[in-house]
């Protein structure tokens, strides 16, 4: 048996986690727990990237895999990555140590509980995203509410308590469904093995029921329209390290979900529901960005434009098309870079001034050019100018929409053009226009952490944005076995 | 030659009874000696009761009406272990109250003694008689703060009703015994004739009395007045160990006697499941004093184990008796807490001295973190595999609507929990409690939460132990 490279990085960040809590929690800047967080997850992320290379581009099949009696004769521990999952495990492991630098000046007290609780968080979306049995992902998934919630309890803002409580009630009420929906196929095909059950199937009469339920949850986790609004309050209240890690990986969870689940093991009945998800992904576009123009709040605004892009990782996985399902993953890829980075901009500004508000700012260019430069950088990715990441997924996703149908394809190009609207004038009220607020006058630029953290994000936004063949090699294979055995469900219906 | 070792435990049990009281009357100041030796004595009952049963698949006594088997030793095993831990931790609660006396052992003893003959009769009189025998213990148990006015108005409460409960029960009996001709519960299920509809209302009859006994809706009323009022050893104890005996009873009435009136009863027990787990939930929510939450809590935590019972199967059975063990550990734990929540000789049980908590106190609050967070059946905790088991079996028969409801009742639950852990972790502190607890206490405490945290990893230890109890 190989090296169980899968479960070390599950265990690694806990392994951290136990070392902090037993480590004497200091006042004020404790610095020797930052290192220790910060060594965890870059190591964490080191084996991720020797992951990525050792990783085979060229089968769908799953690989790492490790297959353990968990209760017997019932559940087994098994994990594996394919080309999809791999990303977004690389993903998780890049975000983490950012947000553990970004911490410096956001959480004031009980840093290194903060910290424990990051570290655990980085371990169940890992386990998340490469759990193969029904179970084993399930309990990851909803294990990732006990840390986000005292996240966003703890070191939140003013209302935390009620921000927190939603976000954890809303997300549950989704997940039980799906609980039962899984124990429901146990039932049916006498197996919770996602490998497995590709293979054997589900019978059609139930395909539609359970699709639904497990609907129910994905679509509170992704956010689409109109269980969306956990997201903004969650986001707002979160301190800016908890904000990033529910934009960046939390979201796509759900994302990672729909392909493979809803798509894999539902053919059927995610061809019937094609047009609610169509429906409501595109009513996401276009409400959440006329939302997200109207907003005062700049986290608010970014974390309705995080719905507003979810929209269009959904309308392209349902597609069903080659290009709409690359498209939204590499979109959910850029996502989780661009609006971790638009998030940690804003908490630059939030950390001197103590306002989210935009009214607040103005004029900041004059001050705090280097800001003023990589903000812009964002701001042009989240709203997908060609040469940065954002741009890929939204072009494949929406020539898959094309092939599909034109109707949607059209109105979600409008939801384009929207988000360079609220992108835009958000970026000319903050960064552009006369100083008036004389507090800004004193405001610092970006210091050393900040712009290396800032500048890890840009590097990828940009590398991927002109060159996103590392990206496409390594998921083309899988979604290409993906839509065949689809195409093949669908046919020998 | 009846083969007596089988009921060994038993007759020691209440042979250490007799002397312990007998040692209590004639040597003065002997409440410490008579604590530590009855704890000897629960311990050596339960060595004896794992020598001699645990290998028994199943085996009757005294004209079949006592039954030993897989089930009755593994019951019997919780509740002495569950005894024993209550015992281990209440002496300093009772010291704080000047109610270190030599009966609340012995009171504890009888009680169990009486459970041991409820969970192990196979008729209905040893079943009745080891009833009562626990019951008149329990309430004078509930009285045992006997300068309190709210113990004293507890331990009445609990007598006037449940004797009314048992009244009913003991009519349902009768009619049971009049049209089946029988006492002993194979007989009576070879005598059964499903024609009969007043046996119908014998079985409904029984059903309301030991549902008063589980505190299942809508026969709860007196649960959160006497959790409230009883000393909080004594609810601990309440919380725990009669429910385990009473669920035994369920078992057994259920699926010996009267199993092809299936049809008759599951409807019933449906109906107390879903009910118990909504009021439960609902009830909760308004809650100021932890221990009436307690009691509303393990009214809901019942209703989940209901849900195993009303799938008629192996694996439902089985299933709630695997959540009601994870539920006693849990339980454990949180009593273990709020008997810390002392300063200067007063025990704090409002859910306010709780705030802030996480401050002060850190150790005590991620313990109270993780036993909350498993009461709500947040996986990767104990508590979400206590529900995943029985949720397994409803489903298995195809009991959607129950499984549904049940689940969404937990995210109704999952609401108080977390605004108790909202005051943990995110009000402001108070003053510090002290922290010079008895060893017992903190031990019990870190063990279960420990169990409570890492029942992940062996998950089927306990289910292998479970699957020998093969009722049906």
């Amino acid at each position: 048996m190989n090296f169980p490279i899968l479960s070390s990085l599950i265990l690694l960040p806990i392994v951290g986690a136990l070392f902090l809590f037993f480590t004497k929690d200091k006042e004020g800047n404790n610095l020797t727990a930052k290192y220790v967080a910060l060594f965890t997850t870059v190591v964490n992320f080191l084996i991720s990237i020797y992951l990525w290379i050792s990783f085979d581009q060229s089968t769908s099949s799953f690989q790492f895999v490790e297959d353990r009696v968990w209760i017997e004769g019932f559940i087994n521990y098994k994990v594996g990555v394919d080309g999809i999952s791999i990303l977004f495990i690389i993903l998780t492991t890049f975000i983490t140590p950012i947000c553990i630098i970004s911490v410096n000046n956001s959480v004031k007290n009980r840093l290194r509980d903060f910290l424990i609780a990051i570290l655990i968080m980085e371990s169940f979306m890992i386990g998340v995203f490469c759990a193969l049995d029904l179970v084993v992902f399930y309990l990851f998934f909803e294990a990732g509410l006990i840390p986000m919630f005292l996240i966003i309890g703890i070191w939140g803002g003013a209302r935390r308590v009620y921000s927190a409580f939603k976000f954890f009630l809303y997300t549950l009420l989704g997940s039980v469904l799906m609980l039962v929906a899984i124990i429901s196929i146990y039932w049916i095909t006498g197996t919770t093995d996602v490998v497995q059950l590709y293979e054997i199937g589900i019978d059609v009469k139930y395909q539609n029921l359970l699709w639904l339920a497990f609907f129910s949850s994905f679509a509170v986790k992704t956010p689409m329209w109109p269980v969306h609004t956990w997201l903004p309050d969650a986001h707002v209240e979160a301190p800016t390290a908890g904000s990033v890690l529910l934009a960046a990986i939390l979201l796509k969870m759900a994302g990672y979900g729909f392909i493979r689940f809803s798509l894999g093991l539902f053919p059927i009945a995610s061809e019937v529901f094609t047009p609610l998800i169509y429906t409501l992904s595109v009513i996401a576009i276009i409400f959440t960005s006329l939302i997200a123009l109207m907003q005062e709040d700049m986290k608010k605004l970014i974390a309705y434009s995080s719905v507003a892009h979810m929209g269009f990782v959904t309308l392209g996985i349902f597609t069903l098309q080659q290009q709409g399902i690359e498209g939204s993953i590499i979109q959910m890829i850029s996502h989780g870079l661009v609006s971790a980075a638009l998030f940690l901009t804003v908490g630059v500004v939030y950390d001197r001034m103590h306002s989210r508000l935009i009214s607040t700012y103005g004029g900041l260019v004059s001050v705090i050019p280097k800001y003023s430069i990589l903000f812009m950088l964002f701001a042009l990715a989240s709203l997908g100018l060609p040469g940065t990441s954002g741009f890929i997924g939204e072009f494949l996703i929406l020539m898959g929409a094309f092939k599909d149908n034109f109707l949607v394809a059209v109105i979600a190009s409008i939801g384009v053009i929207l988000g360079a609207a609220y992108m835009l004038w958000l970026y000319k009220r903050v960064v552009f226009g006369k100083l008036i607020n004389e507090d800004l006058k004193k405001i610092l630029d970006l210091n050393r952490s900040e712009y290396f953290i800032l500048s890890c994000l840009a590097v990828p936004i940009l590398f991927f944005g002109f060159y996103p063949d590392p990206l496409i090699n390594t998921i083309e294979v899988s979604v290409t076995d993906l839509i065949n055995m689809h195409n093949s469900n669908i046919a020998s219906k | 030659m009846e083969n007596l070792n089988l009921v060994l435990p038993e007759i020691f049990i209440s042979l250490s009874i007799m002397f312990l009281l007998v040692l209590g009357v004639f040597k003065k100041d002997s409440s410490k000696i008579i604590f530590i030796l009855s704890l000897f004595a629960i311990l050596i009952t339960a060595i004896i009761t794992i020598n001699e049963t645990f290998s028994v698949s199943r085996e009757t006594l005294f004209n079949e009406s006592v039954v030993i088997d897989s089930l009755s030793s593994l019951m019997k095993i919780i509740t002495l272990v569950g005894g024993f831990l209550v015992l281990v931790i209440s002496s300093s609660y009772l010291k704080t109250f000047k109610i270190y006396n030599i009966e609340y052992p012995i009171l504890i003893l009888s009680s169990i003694l009486g459970m041991m003959v409820m969970i192990s009769s196979n008729d209905l009189i040893v079943f009745y008689m080891g009833l009562e025998l626990q019951s008149l213990a329990l309430y004078v148990l509930a009285t045992y703060n006997r300068d309190q006015l709210k113990s004293s108005e507890a331990g009445l409460k609990y007598f006037v009703l449940s004797a009314l409960s048992s009244g009913l029960l003991l009519y349902g009996c009768s009619l049971v015994y009049g049209f089946s001709g029988s006492t002993n519960f194979d007989i009576i299920s070879n005598q059964l004739n499903s024609n009969e509809y007043v046996l119908t209302f014998g079985i409904v009859f029984i059903l309301v009395g030991l549902a008063f006994k589980i505190s299942a809706v809508p026969f709860h009323m007196w649960a959160p007045d006497v959790y409230e009022g009883s000393p909080t050893t004594v609810t601990l104890f309440f919380t725990m160990v009669p429910k385990i005996a009473a669920l035994t009873v369920f078992i057994r009435f259920l699926y010996v006697p009267f199993l092809n009136l299936i049809d008759q009863w599951q409807m019933i027990i449906v109906f107390l499941s879903i009910a118990s787990m909504i009021f439960g939930a609902v009830a909760a929510i308004g809650q100021t004093n932890i221990k009436r939450l307690i009691a509303y809590s393990s009214i809901s935590h019942i209703g989940y184990t209901l849900a195993g019972l009303a799938t008629a199967s192996n694996e439902g059975i089985q299933s709630s008796i695997i959540y009601i063990s994870i539920y006693v550990v849990m339980n454990l734990a949180l009593f273990c807490c709020l008997l810390m929540l002392r300063r200067k000789d007063q025990y704090y049980e409002d859910i306010s001295d709780l705030s802030g908590l996480s401050k002060n106190h850190p150790i005590l609050s991620l313990c109270l973190l993780v036993i909350l967070f498993s009461l709500a059946g947040i996986p990767p905790l104990a508590g979400f595999f206590a529900k995943f088991y029985v949720f397994i079996a409803v489903l298995e028969q195809s009991m959607y609507f129950l499984a549904i409801v049940g689940l969404l009742s937990t995210v109704v639950a999952a609401f108080y929990y977390l605004r108790i852990i909202k005051i943990i972790y995110f009000d402001k502190e108070k003053d510090k409690y002290d922290t010079d607890h008895s060893l017992w206490l903190k031990f019990s405490l870190t063990v279960s939460t420990i169990l409570i945290l890492l029942y992940f990893i062996f998950p089927s230890q306990l289910i292998e132990v479970v699957s020998r109890i093969n009722i049906i």
